[in-house]
């Protein structure tokens, strides 16, 4: 064995190593926790009612925070990208934030702003609006944490595709919103996905920003990562990795996505 | 595709509207916050013992943490681009688990994994290591993915070259190879930091709020529900602050990264997220101005 090939397979092996210590045991430990004691704990916890409106809130924050975003992020990425201004600078940064922001500090932040003493809480508590320990400052939280992702992911691909086809389009008669349509949303459309599925994935998975706006109150403000913390507080092992279990297929769903998508993009 | 004169200025109005209701009027609710009692108070609250002592843990964790990000990183992309092994895609692809899988299902993995149940019998639960290794785990994919594509786009003939002069594979990598990689290192570096200083969620069940485990996001939120509303304004101040910086920093990393394409991006940054940071494309064609 010549000098190369043991530094190839020293290197494999750290690099191997490493991964299969922080990533693939973890993993793989999920399943066999949730089945430790038989099939039907776990599932008689996530089908408990509580369960089962922490996984129908969990797919509300999606439905709600997700779309927005898209429609946010694509519109935003226009005109970063095709309208050069001296304040996109300063909105390329702001919608970075999100990105290293710690989300206890975002959950606070919201807590803070929508509270009794808060600059908005007065006003819309007086309007009978509940926006604190209620589903709609869960949804501000997951939006703020998930806003980088679309617009971070459709403006290289503007960037790529130029605006030939574009002014092709337009010489040729066709109005904006053919042109869109027709020409720029099909060329960013896998693009855009790529942030659509990073969006769901942190929208799902959130837990701090959440954490704090939202009480987590039982059968009420729980999202799925908040009822596996509430479980293994209560000693519901089974409960907690039932769960979990959950969480992690939806992970995984989500790294096949990406998968398949940044194979479309190539 | 344009928006015609009037509907550029409605976008950005739109968008500044929509940034300011959701990132900004919140954090500058923080700020004004910690600000209430005036610049001794905010002082105050941020030198208490308690706080000192969580800021210190999550400053020295996150840099041991970036410390063998960067190397095992390295180690990970040469692999996945220099190396063949069987797998090699799956393995690839399984490298963003960490930004899919939810943190407190890591948390609560890493606990049974290496706490008192451990297969391995390695207990760390509940002690520094364990903030150690939530962190390593959360933020394993940024350094890979800021290094993996300039490995990929690397001219290998400067290798070749440097190797016909006589160079050994170490000086190779020293003089060669690792100065293409650092402006992909530090930017991963940078990110994985400010990620690792914010944390929450997967240090949460793993290591536990004890006083000796407390970082400084544990710390805020039990500022928070004991209802010391400045107390944990200060520290996020502290924290927004240091986000601040690391973000700039990037930004300056990319541009430095990519000095020899002026004007790439028009400004605008990439992240590692998805795996390929500072391949920005030059645009085609502006059509403005």
């Amino acid at each position: 064995m010549n000098n190369s090939t043991a530094s190839r397979w020293g290197l494999r092996t750290l690099g191997l190593g490493y991964l299969a210590l922080l990533l693939l045991a973890p993993l793989v430990l999920i399943f066999f926790k949730t089945f430790e004691d038989g099939l039907a704990p776990p599932i008689d916890a996530i089908t408990s009612p509580d369960g089962l409106h922490a996984l129908k809130l969990t797919l509300l924050m999606v439905a709600v925070s997700v779309p927005i975003n898209t429609i946010f992020g694509v519109g935003c990425a226009l005109l970063l990208v095709r309208h050069r201004w001296k304040g996109n600078p300063v909105i390329d940064a702001i919608i970075n934030l999100p990105f290293a922001i710690s989300p206890i500090v975002i959950g606070l932040s919201l807590f803070l702003l929508y509270g009794t003493d808060g600059w908005f809480g007065p006003t819309l508590a007086d309007a009978g609006i509940k926006i604190l320990f209620s589903v709609p400052g869960m949804i501000l939280a997951s939006i703020f944490v998930s806003l980088p992702f679309v617009v971070r992911e459709t403006v290289p691909v503007l960037q790529e595709i130029g605006t030939d086809q574009e002014q092709a389009a337009t010489t040729l008669g066709a109005n904006a919103r053919q042109t869109f349509l027709r020409i720029t949303l099909p060329a960013i459309r896998w693009g855009v996905a790529y942030g659509v599925v990073l969006t769901t994935a942190r929208v799902l998975g959130e837990f701090g920003a959440v954490t704090i706006v939202s009480g987590s109150i039982n059968g009420q403000t729980q999202t799925l990562p908040l009822f596996v913390e509430k479980q293994y507080a209560n000693f519901n092992q089974a409960g907690a990795y039932g769960a979990s279990l959950v969480l992690a297929l939806l992970a995984l769903a989500t790294l096949l996505a990406m998968n398949l998508l940044k194979r479309k993009e190539a | 595709m344009r928006l015609p004169g009037v509907g550029a200025g409605l976008g950005r109005g739109l968008v500044g509207l929509y940034l300011s209701v959701i990132v900004l009027l919140p954090l500058a609710a923080v700020v004004n916050q910690s600000m209430e009692g005036g610049l001794g108070a905010f002082w105050d609250a941020v030198t208490s013992p308690q706080a000192v002592a969580s800021l210190k843990l999550t400053v020295i964790c996150s840099l041991i943490v970036v410390v063998i990000n960067a190397i095992f990183g390295t180690i990970i992309a040469w692999i996945l681009v220099r190396d063949n092994f069987p797998g090699k895609a799956a393995v690839n692809a399984v490298i963003d688990l960490p930004f899919a899988l939810p943190t407190i299902v890591a948390s609560l993995t890493l606990l049974a994994l290496y706490g008192s149940d451990s297969p391995f019998g390695v207990d760390i639960a509940f002690t520094r290591a364990a903030v150690v290794v939530a962190l390593l785990f959360v933020t394993l994919p940024f350094v890979v993915r800021a290094v993996q594509p300039l490995l990929l786009e690397m001219d290998r003939e400067m290798e070749a070259a440097a190797a016909s002069l006589g160079a050994g594979g170490f000086t190779i990598f020293r003089r060669i190879i690792f100065p293409n990689l650092l402006p992909g290192l530090a930017a991963g570096v940078a990110l994985a930091f400010a990620r690792a200083l914010g944390e929450y969620g997967s240090v949460l069940l793993f290591a536990g709020g004890l006083p000796d485990t407390q970082v400084s996001s544990v710390f805020i939120r039990s500022q928070i529900e004991s209802g010391n509303d400045l107390g944990a304004s200060a520290v996020s101040v502290v924290l927004l602050v240091a986000s601040l910086v690391l973000l700039a920093s990037v930004t300056l990393i990319q541009r430095w990264g990519s000095r020899h394409e002026r004007s790439s991006g028009g400004g605008l940054t990439a992240m590692p997220i998805s795996g390929d940071v500072l391949t920005e494309d030059k645009p085609k064609e502006r059509d403005d101005e």
